[in-house]
């Protein structure tokens, strides 16, 4: 019942926020068309964008550009990410060597490397991928190395009583015990790869999505800001989802009660 | 992997750490197998970052850059703190605001705060209004999600005793709620600081004319590695300062509310 009446009021609102504004924009102009699309310019530009294109290709180029450097620098930064957030939490000696080193260069936010990827390897993909690289690898290892951190105690002195191989060790305990902890920080990993590649292509890009963005905000077209926009959130959401999937077929012995997002 | 390391050793391996980071760097920097203006090394930075407290770069020195870049902060944080801890309490309380609410905040949380930038600056432009737009869209959603998950949390017998003693709605929120969820507001508080000031630094990169993201842009077209480098260490460190600070302040509520 409570799920009912929350899906009601919650269409409604949205419903009447898509009226509201088809009438402060189309209908009686209050905000003018200079400052936000109205639904029919929204629409024109979509079609512009998937049709003919815009910033020399079309939506589809743009998405394709933008998917290809989060999957490359999400699959970089996580198989440098994960084995190292293992070595930390399964070695005390590499944990003390390299905490210190990881406390240092942590609180650089990740934006903050864009102009020295731009400044090492120009507006290519290489840059993008170095930023996608240090914005998502610090969450996978944080979280990898907690995960560890956490397995019960009796498991891994089981194991260490029978005489496990080092390799058994990490294959059949550690990994599949740190596997909740694992998926959230790559769940991390996943959305600080896409805000910082949308940043990375704003600051300067020859195609993907933040470079749409940024030509429409030069050339002052907002339908084609909405449509970048909306397209950014659909593909963060979709890639998401895909992660949620993967990690239901995968961590299959794990029921967790919390939120799915 | 279980037990710890006796602490001496433990200092050891981690200056060992950090040592052979710097040196490595140092290293690589000196070797001359990248260019000097590509990898300055740390030596370098340090003696840039001393030099950029008086010479002014792009309009300023350092200080007054990490000064404009700290109003910015400052007024977008404290709109998302105003804004985002009234509004999560007041879902807290009625359901029906919830109701409306939510639908629209799960839409727009998708949208990553940087991608608000073109609208930023078409609507406030790139001066100080467009930035705080970004700060805000930033640090917003963390400072109302923990105002609306402690008012929720509230031991539902504390909110029926006074709703039994007709305590208007309006108390009820100021002296039932707020006091009962101010540890989760606190932390909410304290993560919305992080992601604002990340998202600020982001903004300043793409639109801005001053502040410490400005001068890095500037100094990527001019080449200068150092100054870049130079911003990273004093955004990274304005951000830990901040984080201090609001760790202070939660641990000083923590301890008065007597759950320390």
């Amino acid at each position: 019942m409570p799920l009912r009446r929350r899906s009601v009021i919650g269409l409604t609102t949205l419903a009447l926020l898509a009226a509201l504004w088809f009438l402060a924009t189309s209908v009686t102009g209050m905000i003018s068309p200079g400052r936000f699309p109205t639904p029919g310019d929204t629409w024109t530009a979509a079609v512009q964008a998937s049709v003919r294109g815009y910033g020399d290709a079309t939506l589809l180029i743009h998405v394709l550009q933008s998917l290809k450097l989060v999957a490359l620098g999400f699959a970089v930064s996580i198989l440098v990410g994960v084995p190292l957030g293992l070595l930390m939490g399964t070695s005390l000696t590499a944990e003390a060597l390299l905490n210190p080193v990881f406390m240092l260069l942590r609180p650089i936010p990740p934006l903050a490397w864009i102009p020295l990827a731009i400044l090492w390897f120009g507006l290519g993909d290489t840059a993008k991928i170095m930023v996608i690289f240090f914005a998502a690898f610090v969450p996978s290892v944080i979280n990898t190395h907690a995960g560890v951190r956490q397995i019960d105690r009796p498991l891994i002195e089981a194991a260490r009583m029978l005489g496990t191989p080092r390799w058994r060790f990490i294959g059949e305990v550690v990994v599949p015990g740190a596997a909740p902890m694992i998926f959230t920080g790559l769940r991390l990993s996943l959305q600080a790869s896409w805000t910082t590649l949308v940043a990375a292509e704003l600051v300067g890009a020859l195609a993907g999505l933040g470079h749409l963005l940024n030509l429409a905000q030069q050339d002052l077209y907002p339908g084609m800001i909405l449509v970048g926009m909306i397209a950014v959130a659909i593909f963060g959401a979709l890639t998401t989802a895909l992660l949620g999937a993967v990690e239901r077929r995968t961590v299959t012995w794990v029921r967790t009660a919390g939120e799915p997002a | 992997m279980i037990g710890t390391l006796d602490p001496a050793r433990r200092l050891m391996l981690g200056a060992i750490g950090l040592v052979g980071f710097l040196g490595l760097w140092a290293l690589v920097a000196a070797s001359g197998l990248v260019g000097k203006a590509f990898l300055p090394g740390p030596l370098d930075v340090a003696a840039r970052l001393v030099a950029l407290l008086h010479t002014s770069f792009a309009g300023g020195t350092l200080l007054v850059h990490l000064g404009s870049s700290l109003q910015r902060f400052t007024a977008g944080y404290a709109l998302a703190a105003l804004v985002g801890v009234p509004l999560g309490l007041l879902m807290g309380r009625f359901r029906l605001l919830d109701d409306i609410v939510s639908p629209i905040f799960d839409a727009l949380r998708f949208i990553a705060p940087i991608a608000w930038v073109p609208f930023a600056a078409l609507w406030f432009g790139t001066g100080f209004g467009g930035p705080v737009l970004i700060i805000f869209s930033g640090a917003f959603p963390p400072c109302l999600l923990n105002a609306y998950r402690g008012a929720r949390q509230v031991d539902a017998r504390y909110i029926e005793a006074a709703e039994m003693l007709g305590t208007p709605s309006h108390r009820l929120i100021l002296e039932v709620l707020l006091p009962a969820s101010v540890p989760s507001i606190v932390a909410g508080l304290r993560i919305g600081a992080g992601l604002g000031w990340q998202s600020l630094v982001g903004a300043e990169l793409i639109v801005a004319s001053t502040g410490v993201g400005y001068m890095m842009v500037q100094a990527q077209s001019g080449v200068s590695t150092a100054t870049v480098m130079v911003g990273m260490v004093a955004i990274g460190l304005v951000g830990v300062l901040i984080d201090v600070a609001l760790r202070t302040v939660e641990a000083r509520i923590h301890r008065r509310l007597g759950r320390a």
